[in-house]
């Protein structure tokens, strides 16, 4: 007879972990808030997409204003940062074969960012707190919105120290010998980032809470301004860090492969950590009291050694898969390897539009765009919304679902429902996402400013009109926001569906065919010859020497431009 | 053997050799990299468009002041469109710019080819100096001046967005906020 005390572990079927029930259930909760979440910060981004529509402008300038302090603080930090913690303890518990350090902790992690997210959530919609996920001084919130912002805050410090705890459990328990997984590893990566990150958040948010009390008289809106981006770009550097670790985890889901070199991408891991922070200067460039010498230093990452680590994952992601695809028969030609891959299943081809739209689209501009003086032409124009959804939406968000797409049977224990709208979503998604983020580029390098809730200057004395094209570019991508929300609407249909409708996976289910390891394939055929003169993956060589023109072309036709406006000094 | 998310089957993982087409990707991107650091150092000396790092530390009654001074001294005639004042500063002088909610004044005439002193602060938030169409773009703080040396290379009518979200109302706010520059032949 069964006992009616289930284990605590469980031997998944689909996945062959050992899953910890707990820890389960926390990743089940964090994850699905995320997904929520996600939903509520759509819902007001198509707000503020069909608004900034020349021609339709659906909302007032005030109600805009709500809608964009909404909609960055719920799809920027909200939807993430649920997400990550879920990914956190997935790779703590369920990828190491372990328990949660202190289940009562994570929580206590989940409740804390939930009623913090409310409270803010409540602030904002009470109207008087519309001032945007930044919230530079002096324009001040109601006290709640900051209250709220650094409850979420705490929590999601909790929950990064009960990862770390819980990697303590496993190496006390011996959950798994030697180092850690790379994928892991990057998990640690961005743990620390993120307790840098929230520390920041704290020592400007505290006292800017209580300012808003009155307790404080004053805060200096420059200091504000550098305290606040330790916090706010760092946030994004944790997002690069566990979508770049989701790239090497599907990588190996789907095709059984092995990071090239474990020595390079850990490496390349440090570097983030020593050096990813610095380029919170970005935001700064245009600002008085900060020599040139410190925001060289700062923007270029130290020589540039982040931007030298994204380029370094961006070729061993797609690299190790070239290799794997080889040593499974697929030796011949470029990219033989890259067009018989499984382009139908939504976790790879999620992921891969996540490495393209991060490398090409968010991270050639976001490299350009820092460069202290390409700044002053771009700097707070529409081309930074342009850019970050090129980061963070095509890159983060592109990666996050599609590794939820892997969860979902894992997890959630359920087959994914609708797995025809799931293989179309990832394409849907990237391309609305490709759209918006190109064309708001090029209104903001013709000059059109973010944040504006009216980009006519309807009615006053002093009339200034944007090019055509500007306006042009501004509808077009719009239309690109709006493709984008509908592959996020397709998204959160299959996920609803999946979980709620979707076939269950018994617990004593047959074992799903695992991937092959390509090593193990490679050595079983014993051919011998991989790659072609003396590249192991040179269609991956070659595609990364395309990014890499790119850039070098990009990067000079801006200064070309630059070279061309006043003279400054 | 191995995976991206198990423990590495070599324990000597840091001792395996690196393959070739990482290791080259790694030279060229480094070098790049080196690249791009000297280029923006040595954009300072080889380029027209740099910031000028001096700035000061002030308050609103003392900037106001400047503004108004110049007001007084240099206003050569009222706006056509708007009606404000517009001042004409000699080349070579300090021109003062402030940022409000939800204008930039006063409206500035300078000469092309002539480089000024422009200063710029805020009365309240914080704001943004957006030329248009120029597209350059500074920031601009309550309690800090600061200094950048402008020699327009073109004439015609300039205008001043605000960059920086500063609050509003439908009627007027961010999206309203403007200021003019006019350079002359």
């Amino acid at each position: 007879m069964a006992t009616t005390t289930m284990s605590e572990f469980r031997v998944d079927p689909v996945s062959g972990l050992k899953i910890n029930r707990t820890a389960n259930t926390l990743v089940k909760v964090n994850a699905f808030a995320a997904i929520v979440f996600l939903l509520v910060g759509g819902l007001f981004g198509i707000g503020v997409a069909l608004t900034r529509m020349p021609g339709v402008q659906l909302l007032k300038p005030e109600l805009f204003y709500m809608f964009l302090t909404a909609h960055g603080i719920v799809a920027l930090m909200v939807w993430i940062i649920f997400f990550e913690m879920a990914v956190l303890y997935f790779l703590g518990a369920h990828l190491l074969g372990n328990r949660l350090a202190t289940p009562r902790l994570a929580w206590t992690q989940f409740w804390l960012m939930i009623i913090g997210a409310a409270i803010t959530a409540v602030a904002i919609l009470q109207g008087n707190s519309s001032v945007m996920m930044t919230s530079y001084v002096p324009l001040q919130a109601a006290p709640h919105f900051y209250l709220g912002l650094i409850l979420f805050a705490v929590g999601a410090l909790i929950g990064c120290f009960v990862f770390l705890g819980t990697l303590v459990v496993a190496k006390e328990e011996k959950t798994y010998t030697g180092s850690l997984p790379l994928v892991v590893f990057g998990g640690v990566t961005a743990t620390v980032i993120a307790i840098f990150t929230i520390a920041s958040g704290a020592l400007i948010l505290i006292p800017t809470f209580l300012w808003s009390l009155g307790l404080i008289s004053q805060i200096d809106p420059m200091m504000y301004r550098v305290i606040w981006w330790a916090f706010g770009h760092s946030s994004q550097q944790i997002n690069v860090v566990t979508h770049i670790s989701i790239w090497y985890l599907i990588a190996s889901l789907v095709f059984g492969a092995k990071p090239m070199s474990e020595k390079v991408s850990r490496g390349a891991f440090l570097l983030y950590i020593l050096f990813l922070q610095l380029g919170s200067v970005h935001h700064l460039l245009a600002d008085p009291g900060l020599s040139s010498a410190w925001k060289i230093f700062n923007t270029s990452y130290m020589l540039y050694l982040a931007v030298l680590a994204s380029m370094i994952h961006g070729l061993t992601v797609p690299g190790s898969i070239e290799v794997a695809q080889r040593k499974k028969g697929l030796d011949t030609g470029l990219f033989t390897w890259l067009r018989k891959a499984p382009w139908g299943n939504p976790v790879f081809s999620g992921m891969f539009m996540s490495l393209i739209g991060f490398g090409f689209i968010g991270g050639i501009t976001g490299v350009v765009m820092s460069v202290e003086q390409i700044n002053m032409i771009i700097h707070n124009t529409m081309y930074l919304p342009g850019h970050f959804h090129g980061t963070v939406v095509s890159g983060t968000t592109m990666a996050f679902m599609a590794v939820t797409y892997y969860l979902i049977p894992v997890v959630f224990q359920r087959k994914i429902a609708l797995g025809a709208i799931a293989k179309l979503q990832p394409y849907v998604f990237s391309i609305g996402g490709a759209i918006f983020a190109i064309s708001l580029m090029g209104a903001g390098t013709l000059g059109v400013q973010r944040r504006h809730a009216d980009i006519s200057f309807a009615g006053q004395p002093l009339a200034y009109e944007y090019p055509e094209i500007a306006k042009g570019l501004m509808s077009f991508g719009e239309i690109g926001g709006i493709v984008m929300a509908l592959g996020a609407t397709m998204f959160i249909i299959v996920v609803l569906a999946s979980i709620f409708t979707g076939e269950r996976i018994a617990e004593d289910a047959k074992p799903w065919p695992k991937v092959e390891d390509a090593d193990v394939v490679f050595e079983k055929t014993g051919k011998k010859h991989v790659g072609t003169g003396g590249f192991e993956a040179p269609g991956t060589f070659v595609l990364a020497m395309v990014l890499f023109v790119t850039l070098v072309l990009y990067y000079f036709i801006n200064f070309k431009y630059l070279s061309s406006v006043w003279s400054m000094s | 053997m191995g995976t991206s998310y198990t423990p590495p089957t070599n324990p000597d993982w840091w001792r395996e050799p690196i393959e070739r087409t990482e290791l080259l990707w790694i030279v060229i991107s480094f070098a790049w990299c080196l690249f791009m650091f000297g280029w923006m150092i040595a954009w300072h000396w080889i380029g027209n468009q740099n910031m000028n790092n001096e700035a000061y530390k002030t308050t609103v009654e003392v900037y106001t002041k400047k503004v108004d001074d110049q007001l007084a001294k240099y206003t050569v005639r009222k706006d056509e469109a708007s009606g404000d004042d517009v001042v004409a500063p000699p080349p070579g002088s300090d021109v003062y710019l402030l940022g409000m909610q939800w204008q930039w004044r006063p409206i500035l005439e300078l000469k092309k080819g002539q480089t000024y002193r422009l200063h710029l602060s805020s009365k309240d938030v914080v704001h943004g100096f957006s030329l248009q169409p120029e597209n350059i773009n500074f920031q601009a703080y309550p309690g800090y001046e600061q200094v950048i040396n402008i020699t327009p290379n073109k004439s015609g009518t300039f205008s001043i967005a605000c960059g920086e979200y500063c609050g509003g109302v439908d009627a007027m706010g961010h999206h309203t906020m403007l200021g003019r520059i006019y350079v002359k032949e």
